[in-house]
């Protein structure tokens, strides 16, 4: 079991490709008669595979992360998903989500893995999301998450237009928010609310929120003052959002939980030029942040999981293909054991269920992976049941 | 150090008018409040009472610019409509009535994956949304929406299926504890065969046009059922004809309309009034709505700011505010999107249970998102709400900050805020000294501009 290897905690990194990556266009079958019979328009040809093995090798764009392969520093879980696949993206990514596909749940995997983390939210930064909005995946209540569109310009009041007036705006802030209470009391504030008036305990928690969101802004902020690089990073939307990460995470903020995505994966025409640059620009927003990770020597604490809500159909509709099921996810990392993990999912009429790949693993049994060989959290609550590990970690 | 101001200031008839719209509808700007002031409060009351004596919005001018939302096919732009409406609506009543049946009978986009059928579900709120119980819940009982999220297509006599049938009674209408696991099953028994179809026959069953509802003789159970000490050959509607007579029933309609529309803190007394009109109207949303908000317990300072809003309340309270968006361009959807980002992701709760709400609308990440959007919209002097109430300024001359601030949020409510709110935002109105309008210029509308920014920073400003 690959626990973090320096004293720093392990941490997690979650790149969600949204909307359905195509699995034999990326990990592709290039020696399968069935993967060219099926793919007659959307197929990659032969010579463009990055071969891996006799078998198998990578879509060309993946050029710079295929590096992590060759080290043994990927692995690729083949034939993911879950029983009885759905094929709607909102239901699906829930129930990647929640781990939970067999009724809708609220809880995100995450946001249950911050509370064991983190039990008294004690760091409101022990998870942060790069994008708008908070995915599923991190939400429970009473566990907070920063939610940083762009780590330049995160803050509170970031529309008052000159720094003099913003500084005098956020000094401003604090004294409206803050009750004069000292620490003690802060943590217990039901006991100071007037009793008799039950909108001062919102009042009162408000407050401490408040407190608590331009503190983890100012922390946050200050991982921009503390980076310096040579690294180069695309100007991608992953790109940047990796960035703010690998910022964040050197900051050493007590950050566990890094979160964003990318996309549309969802292919369903133009796929062949639409999945080359979706691959090229996470390769190489990915290899960025890594690189950057290692020039400072903050790589062997981290590592990262790709994951997508399903595979795609294997015969193609003339220019992309539709939703399928027995995706493909990624872990990868310096404290990565690579290689193969699962099975990849055959092709064959007879074992394809209308029309679309078998999963053969279940996702929860990587997400249980990750938690108990890496995070050091129980994983059985968190996704509602018993599922045999893979040792990438 | 006061946590919450203890004398929260007797409300004025303006005071008491914005609370009114608050609740009632979005927000009203000053001149709209003193048109409403002049008709006087139970006019006012009465008026919103009966939205179909408002004109409609145009979808002519809707779905000409904004063609993607005529067909709905997919969340976005479904969402974008109906918060447009909530910023244009003449109907306030309606569509604040629409969102809270929302909320009440939860049903969420990522299982239907059709938001048609989310925008049909909402209009069906509309129509009967103040109308009686029994109407809304047989309506809601045929809605293909309803019907497909609570899996009631496939509640055959054959085979069972509880969902719809227990949710009605333990989420919609009566509350766990109320009735027992026989009535939960005879109550499913009794919505068999009632599903759902595709207007075009053949093809994809659950295909892109909207959905019909449709009963299945074939698949009804027509045999005899107890229901609440009650026994006989029921299908829905009777079941429904027996749940809005029980009290339980009233109870749970009355307390969450409290919950909704007067105050984060129930108050037994209250909503037993309510209670009572209840039964004394036959189950009528329309007069129930008229005591609660003819109630001492709505227009006390109690109920003044006793909620924390939700998103949805927060986005288009603001865009009304400002006054932008009132016809069609670019940009709605990003506004819509907010209220996603700050946890209120429109026809798509979490579960059936629907949203939590109260202090759980609030952590720090959904604060920063809150107090950032308001802040960017209510800081562009040049939106036609600001404007207008930089013009109200003008003529009063001189301001010194505390006339300023005071000033401010007055127009920009009423708002009440404790003595800590109000000393911190004199301190920042003093940077400058007193203002003048008359004299100062764009740099001196900037300055208010920036005020208002940090009054709708405030905790105060949560709440509705």
């Amino acid at each position: 079991m690959a626990m973090a290897t320096s004293k720093k905690p392990p941490t997690l990194v979650v790149l969600q490709l949204t909307g359905g990556n195509d699995t034999i266009n990326t990990i592709i079958p290039y020696a399968d008669p069935l993967y060219y019979d099926n793919r007659p328009n959307v197929r990659v040809s032969e010579a463009d595979v990055l071969k891996i093995d006799d078998r198998f090798g990578f879509h060309p764009s993946m050029a710079s992360i295929k590096p992590f392969w060759d080290d043994g520093k990927m692995a690729v879980i083949n034939g993911i998903g879950y029983p009885d696949p759905n094929y709607s993206h909102f239901r699906s990514m829930d129930i990647w989500y929640t781990a939970q596909p067999e009724s809708i749940a609220i809880d995100g995997w995450l946001g249950k893995t911050v509370k064991e983390l983190d039990p008294k939210a004690e760091n409101v930064l022990t998870a942060v999301n790069f994008g708008r909005g908070l995915p599923r995946a991190l939400s429970l209540a009473g566990v907070p998450v920063a939610s940083v569109a762009e780590l330049d310009s995160y803050g509170l009041l970031t529309s008052l237009a000159s720094v003099d007036q913003r500084n005098s705006a956020l000094e401003v802030f604090s004294c409206m928010y803050d009750d004069g209470l000292n620490d003690d009391m802060v943590k217990k504030p039901l006991q100071h609310a007037n009793a008799s008036d039950p909108m001062s305990q919102v009042m009162s928690y408000m407050g401490q929120t408040g407190l608590d969101a331009q503190k983890g802004a100012d922390i946050l902020s200050s991982a921009v003052g503390k980076y310096s690089s040579t690294v180069k990073y695309p100007n991608t939307p992953i790109g940047n959002n990796l960035k703010g990460i690998a910022q964040v995470k050197m900051a050493g903020l007590g950050t566990r939980v890094f979160y964003t995505g990318h996309g549309s994966f969802d292919t369903h025409s133009s796929q062949l030029n639409a999945h080359a640059l979706l691959w090229k620009d996470v390769s190489e927003a990915v290899a960025a942040f890594f690189a950057d990770l290692r020039a400072h020597n903050e790589s062997d604490d981290v590592i990262m999981l790709m994951w997508t809500e399903f595979g795609r159909r294997v015969k193609d509709n003339g220019a992309g293909t539709d939703h399928g099921a027995g995706g493909v996810a990624f872990v990868l990392g310096d404290p990565v054991k690579g290689g193969m993990y699962g099975e990849y999912p055959s092709l064959k009429e007879d074992d394809l269920m209308i029309g679309n790949l078998k999963y053969n693993n279940d996702f929860r049994s990587t997400y249980s992976s990750i938690l108990e060989r890496w995070m050091g959290v129980e994983a059985k609550p968190i996704v509602n049941g018993s599922f045999p590990q893979h040792a990438f970690v | 150090m006061a946590i919450r101001s203890p004398e929260v200031k007797q409300l004025t008839e303006i005071g008491l008018m914005a609370h009114l719209f608050r609740r009632a509808g979005f927000g009203a700007r000053r001149d709209e409040l003193d048109a409403a002031v002049a008709k006087g409060y139970e006019a006012t009351v009465e008026e919103l009472l009966h939205p179909e004596a408002q004109p409609d919005l145009d979808y002519d001018l809707i779905w000409r610019y904004w063609v993607d939302m005529k067909e709905a096919r997919q969340i976005i732009p479904a969402q974008s409509y109906w918060v447009y409406r909530m910023i244009n609506t003449k109907r306030p009543l309606e569509e604040k009535m629409a969102l809270f049946w929302h909320h009440l009978f939860a049903t969420g986009f990522a299982k239907l994956n059709h938001p048609g059928a989310m925008l049909q579900q909402v209009d069906m709120f509309r129509q009967h949304g103040l109308g009686d119980l029994r109407t809304l819940l047989v309506e809601l009982s045929k809605d293909p929406a309803m019907i497909f999220w609570l899996d009631n297509q496939t509640n055959t006599n054959d085979v069972h299926n509880e969902n719809y049938g227990r949710e009605l009674l333990e989420l919609f209408s009566m509350g766990i504890g109320n009735y027992s696991e026989d009535d939960a099953k005879n109550c499913a028994r009794a919505f068999t065969g009632w599903t759902l179809k595709n207007p075009i026959p053949g093809a994809q069953p659950y295909g892109r046009f909207n959905w019909e509802f449709d009963f299945r003789s074939d698949l009804h159970d027509y045999g005899e059922k107890t229901f609440l000490g009650e026994t006989g050959n029921f299908d829905g509607a009777d079941i429904i004809d027996i749940i809005v007579r029980q009290p339980a029933t009233a109870q749970f309609i009355c307390r969450r309309l409290h919950n909704y529309f007067v105050s984060d803190v129930p108050d037994q007394a209250a909503i037993d009034e309510l209670v009572s009109v209840y039964f004394g109207s036959q189950y009528d949303m329309r007069a129930v709505m008229r005591t609660l908000f003819m109630s001492n317990a709505f227009r006390s300072s109690d109920a003044y700011f006793a909620r924390v809003k939700s998103p949805a309340e927060h986005v288009v309270g603001i865009m009304r505010m400002v006054d932008d968006f009132t016809y069609p361009r670019w940009g709605i959807q990003e506004i819509a999107l907010e209220s996603r980002y700050m946890g209120q992701d429109l026809l798509n709760p979490p579960s059936v249970e629907g949203w939590h709400t109260g202090k759980e609308w609030i952590d720090t990440g959904i604060l920063v998102e809150r107090v950032n959007f308001a802040a960017s919209q209510i800081g562009d002097i040049d939106k036609p709400g600001v404007r207008a109430i930089i013009d109200r300024l003008r003529p009063m001359g001189e301001l010194s900050a505390e006339a300023l601030v005071d000033n401010l949020l007055d127009l920009i409510g009423p708002i009440d805020v404790s003595a800590t709110t109000h000393g911190a935002l004199v301190n920042f109105a003093q940077n400058g000294g007193p203002l003048n309008l008359e004299t100062a210029g764009r740099a001196g509308e900037e300055r208010v501009g920036e005020i208002l920014q940090l009054i709708v920073a405030t905790r105060e400003f949560q709440l509705v």
